[in-house]
């Protein structure tokens, strides 16, 4: 079936032969018919940008591959087809006192798209990134043959945050995180500018497993980079009151009606993303210790809105995700100044600190402060300014996130990953004929 | 490929020399397009526009093709595509003719229609097919108000735009689906060296105008593109005017 795709963003799609594997045969043999254009697997399509779309060629819909093959209750060891959403892992182990060891800012993600991406969550200074957590794989090659992949292996690190280009992902074991409840203890503070915020989340992160704060970017002026933190660890069951303690582990996440297809663009102008921007600053408690929340409202809140990305009307939207080393905190604070001159409407702009870095050849973490936000791909001189800002980012050490990427210059790109020249050369070797390709790999040539 | 701000990367340029296809291939090379396609007759000017391309950083090709020629476009075209992905393939060639001169020798007129319909329509389908083949990338092809409705001053060149026009929409609609797409560019009296000592029409434009226009239209996905955009809404009153009333119009 042919079909035009896009990611999570909805800019720039592209129509491919989609096709959906049962079986590990069936994705071997997808692979191998898929013609000059080559194949990419997709798990759910949560990246922002063009990493799971190809073109012209073929598209593996890695979803109905979402076996458990085994669980190993003692250890915490779960082995699962690739194509399994880290949502469905969630109410499957939960009810057994395991959670995922890292998960993203939304549950509908596969396994596969989390190591493709080697993603990342509020716990990375703590726990590192998905593939940490991964004591093997299977990845199908583009000579149609399969490779069980340990840690420490070549393929196994450039696969890890190598965007689907190595190959395919059938299936992974992951190594789980013990917990108590299925409730967080969380503290809020809030920070009333940027230097304050560094601040609070340098001298205190350490206490937290979790920690993320959310930046007011259309303020200006003093309260520049004003912010709610919040930071959070799985609560134990000293914690729980007599009701929830029934059943500490329950998981039952709710959702509210999917947002309508055809909103029109432009409705997310400076002033309708300040108001509400205001507002959410002035909500936050200016200081609050240890408040329950459920797993998906301090995780996942937007999943709680299905299709919420239809908010950004015709145009869609982006994301720009960086990471600048510790030191660079100058880059970082001009960066924010940017931004909020420029007045981009942006509900969603996080930062984070990372701690160390994985293997992954092409993974994005390094120890350092990481910002993302959501962008209207409408908002005027919006492709000039993250351009320069790249450039601020490269020379600062860092790099821009390709799981979130729809725009960036192949150029800078290379300046940004040092180890692209060995991926390459990889790539090169076990798939001479480009077998492997992806939209993302043709833009930035990768 | 398109980026998510609709910034292409490469771009074939159907007739190489045209100003309002230079002017755009330089505004693109300042932006994202690295690889420029120069497919136009062998000329001084067009060694000319891939030096000046060059200049301006873009890697550029220059390749022999003869709009008139429309039994070589398939194999002309087709070795480009070959060589990979075009982004934007941007249809600018045609000629103005001399409607004075062409009422009395079909055979010129003749000419203008080979070179503004019959090879638009050859090498469009090319560039369309091969662009369904990638599942991406616009073929931006260069209209005119001329072609909205005939007019007695010029209708050799006003119906050939006309044809050409059509097709276009056309091919855009047979399109639909395959990721490609076709967008119409439709400018008012353009000054370039085609138009230079003719009487200027009201609202007329430039090439840089033109090529602003089809950028703006690239990255917001537009399907017609008028310049200046007041056009359209003239043009639709015109279109509805009465005969006898069109007829006697100073245009
Ligand atoms: C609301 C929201 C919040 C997010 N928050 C975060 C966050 O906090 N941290 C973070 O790191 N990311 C975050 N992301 C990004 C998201 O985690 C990644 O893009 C992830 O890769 C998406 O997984 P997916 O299954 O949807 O994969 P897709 O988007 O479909 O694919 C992603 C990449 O993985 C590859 N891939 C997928 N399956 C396989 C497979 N079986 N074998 C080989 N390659 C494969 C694809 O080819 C592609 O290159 C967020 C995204 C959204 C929409």
């Amino acid at each position: 079936m042919e079909g035009q795709l896009t990611g999570w963003g909805r800019t720039a799609p592209t129509t491919a032969r989609l096709c959906a594997p049962t079986t590990a045969d069936e994705a071997a043999a997808a692979l191998r018919g898929a013609g000059g254009r080559g194949a990419v697997a997709r798990g759910l399509g949560r990246s922002y940008g063009d990493a799971a779309q190809n073109a012209g060629g073929t598209v593996l819909d890695m979803t109905r591959l979402a076996a458990v093959r085994s669980l190993d209750l003692a250890q915490g060891l779960v082995e699962v087809e690739a194509g399994i959403s880290l949502d469905r892992l969630m109410r499957l182990l939960l009810p057994f006192g395991w959670f995922v060891p890292v998960t993203p800012g939304t549950r509908h993600v596969t396994v596969g798209g989390a190591i493709g991406a080697d993603i990342h969550g509020k716990n990375h200074h703590v726990s590192g990134s998905f593939s940490r957590h991964v004591t093997r794989m299977r990845l199908l090659t583009a000579d149609g043959g399969t490779h069980e992949l340990l840690p420490g292996e070549e393929l196994f690190d450039a696969t890890t945050g190598g965007m689907g280009l190595t190959g395919v992902i059938l299936d992974a074991t992951i190594r789980l995180l013990p917990v108590s409840t299925s409730l967080m203890t969380v503290d809020t503070e809030r920070a009333h500018d940027l230097d304050d915020l560094m601040d609070r989340l340098e001298t205190t992160d350490h206490r937290y497993r979790y920690s993320v704060a959310w930046i007011d970017l259309v303020a200006r002026g003093a309260a520049t980079g004003r912010a709610v933190l919040t930071r959070g660890e799985h609560a134990t069951a000293d914690l729980l009151s007599p009701r929830q303690l029934a059943d500490p582990l329950a998981f039952r996440p709710r959702s509210l009606p999917a947002v309508p297809r055809g909103i029109p663009g432009g409705l997310l102008r400076t002033a309708t993303v300040g108001a509400f921007n205001e507002l959410w600053y002035r909500k936050a408690p200016r200081e609050r210790r240890g408040q329950l929340q459920r797993i998906g409202a301090f995780f996942h809140p937007l999943d709680g809105v299905p299709d919420w990305n239809r908010v950004y009307g015709r145009a869609g939207f982006l994301q720009y995700q960086f990471v600048v080393p510790y030191g660079q905190e100058a880059t970082l604070r001009s960066i924010v100044e940017q931004l909020s001159r420029h007045g981009c409407p942006s509900f969603l702009a996080v930062l984070k600190r990372f701690g160390e870095g994985g293997p992954g050849w092409l993974s994005f973490p390094m120890p350092g402060w990481t910002l993302a936000l959501d962008l209207p791909a409408g908002v005027p001189g919006l492709g000039p300014l993250l351009d320069r800002l790249d450039e601020q980012v490269l020379a600062a050490g860092g790099r821009v996130y390709l799981a979130k990427d729809s725009r960036m210059r192949p150029q800078t790109l290379s300046g940004m990953y040092p180890r692209l020249a060995e991926f390459r050369a990889l790539r090169q070797r076990i798939d001479p004929h480009g077998a492997l390709t992806s939209d993302l790999a043709r833009r930035l040539a990768l | 490929m398109l980026n998510a701000l609709g910034d292409p990367q490469s771009l074939l340029l159907l007739g190489g020399s045209s100003e309002i296809g230079l002017a755009t291939a330089r505004r693109l090379v300042t932006g994202r397009v690295r690889v420029v396609h120069l497919a136009g007759r062998p000329s001084p000017a067009l060694d000319a526009a891939a030096d000046e391309l060059r200049a301006l950083g873009a890697e550029v090709s220059v390749h022999d093709f003869d709009a008139a020629a429309v039994d070589t476009h398939e194999t002309v075209l087709g070795k480009i595509f070959a060589e990979g992905d075009i982004d934007v393939a941007l249809l600018a060639f045609g000629v103005l003719g001399d409607q004075q001169r062409d009422e009395h020798e079909p055979m010129a007129a003749a000419d203008v229609a080979r070179v503004n319909y019959l090879g638009a329509v050859t090498s469009g389908l090319v560039c369309a097919q091969a662009l369904r083949r990638q599942g991406h990338g616009a073929l931006v092809v260069l209209s005119s108000v001329a072609g909205e409705r005939a007019r007695r001053s010029n209708f050799i060149y006003g119906s050939t735009k006309a044809g050409l026009d059509a097709f276009a929409q056309g091919l855009g609609d047979s399109l639909q689906g395959s990721g490609a797409r076709v967008m119409v560019v439709r400018p008012g009296f353009v000054r370039t060296r085609m138009t230079e000592g003719m009487q200027e029409a009201p609202l007329a434009t430039t090439a840089d105008a033109v090529a602003e226009a089809i950028t703006t239209g690239l990255r917001r996905g537009t399907e017609t593109v008028w310049v200046p955009g007041a056009l359209r809404y003239v043009m639709s009153g015109l279109r509805h005017l009465p005969r006898p009333l069109f007829r006697r119009l100073p245009l």
